[in-house]
């Protein structure tokens, strides 16, 4: 089975965004005034997976290996069935 | 006596290293092309600055999982010394050389101009010809160089003595002024390993390693390399 798998990095919360802040800065510039404002990474992967869990697993493991860095990032995993 | 320098693709002070170690050092050393993987045994291998990879992902993340970072981590684990600068000291975070990660500066844009740094190590392999409290003026040139750790590592990082230098102004002092990336208390450079056969730093050596160049406080890193290894083989 096809499966579209969406992972989201993100730097771990209380870590600085300096993107964020500039982003955030620019917007008030514009008149957007905001309460927070963190930036993150998407990736859209397609894999060949036997389930779900097994596209799942697959997604973390590139997480764990490569895609996110432990020390500043936390991640999430969306299967699409 | 053999040193390595390795070059990705991306690689851009990979010459200039060459060049301080074989022509201004007079140490045998080569070029290796990552692919090629290490052929043999090497004293010492450097991880020379540059945008390996573009620095997509993240800067040193794609050059850290290729096949010769397994000789890296080997010839480390053997005790020979694994020197990192800038992108390498990136690369070198990233395969877990050194605890913490080099991320985007605080500031979030490209840095370079010379900066002062403290010594904060006189014993290590690569800092034995400094004196603890020297204040050198060596180049950085970076966007993703801020130094971040958890609390528990940089409390183990200074418990340790595995801090080698710390950004600081021109009288040696370390503060929030004298920090150009927003490192977590101002520290460039990390020992790792399990005899400090490992450093890591976002300043440039190289460049700072003769008199025509504005500074040679780098070369002692070298210098301390090589001293390291005639005494210990």
């Amino acid at each position: 089975m096809k499966y579209d798998v969406t992972i989201t990095i993100a730097l771990k919360e209380g870590m600085l965004d300096p993107e964020a802040r500039a982003i955030r800065h620019a917007l008030a510039n514009l008149g957007f005034e905001t309460e927070h404002l963190r930036t993150a990474r998407l990736f859209r992967i397609t894999l060949d997976a036997p389930t779900p869990e097994d596209a799942r697993t697959e997604a973390e493991k590139m997480c764990e290996r490569l895609l996110a860095n432990p020390v500043i990032h936390h991640y999430t995993v969306e299967v699409a069935e | 006596m053999r040193f390595a320098v390795v070059q990705f693709g991306g690689s851009n002070c990979d010459r200039d290293t060459h060049h301080v170690l074989a022509e201004v050092c007079g140490v045998e050393t080569d070029l290796v092309w990552y692919k090629d993987g290490l052929q043999q045994p090497y004293d010492a291998v450097v991880l020379p600055g540059g945008f390996s990879y573009g620095d997509y992902l993240r800067a040193g993340a794609i050059a850290a999982r290729t096949p010769v970072m397994q000789d890296i981590l080997r010839h480390a684990k053997e005790g020979r010394l694994i020197l990192g600068i800038c992108n390498g000291a990136q690369i070198g975070s990233e395969a877990g050389l050194v605890p913490g990660t080099f991320t985007l500066n605080a500031y979030p844009k490209f840095i370079s101009r010379h900066v002062h740094l403290r010594v904060e190590n006189d014993t290590s392999p690569f800092t034995s010809a400094y004196r603890k409290g020297d204040v050198i003026k060596i180049p950085i040139a970076h966007k993703e160089g801020r130094y971040v750790a958890p609390p528990g590592v940089v409390e183990t990082l200074n418990r340790e003595g595995r801090v080698a230098f710390r950004f600081c102004d021109e009288e040696g002092q370390v503060t929030p002024e004298s920090n150009p990336n927003g490192s977590v208390e101002n520290i460039t450079g990390i020992l790792g390993g399990s005899a400090c056969n490992v450093m890591v730093m976002m300043p440039h050596p190289e460049r700072a390693s003769e008199t025509v160049l504005g500074s040679d406080a780098g070369i002692r890193i070298f210098n301390s390399m090589i001293t390291h290894i005639e005494q210990h083989g």
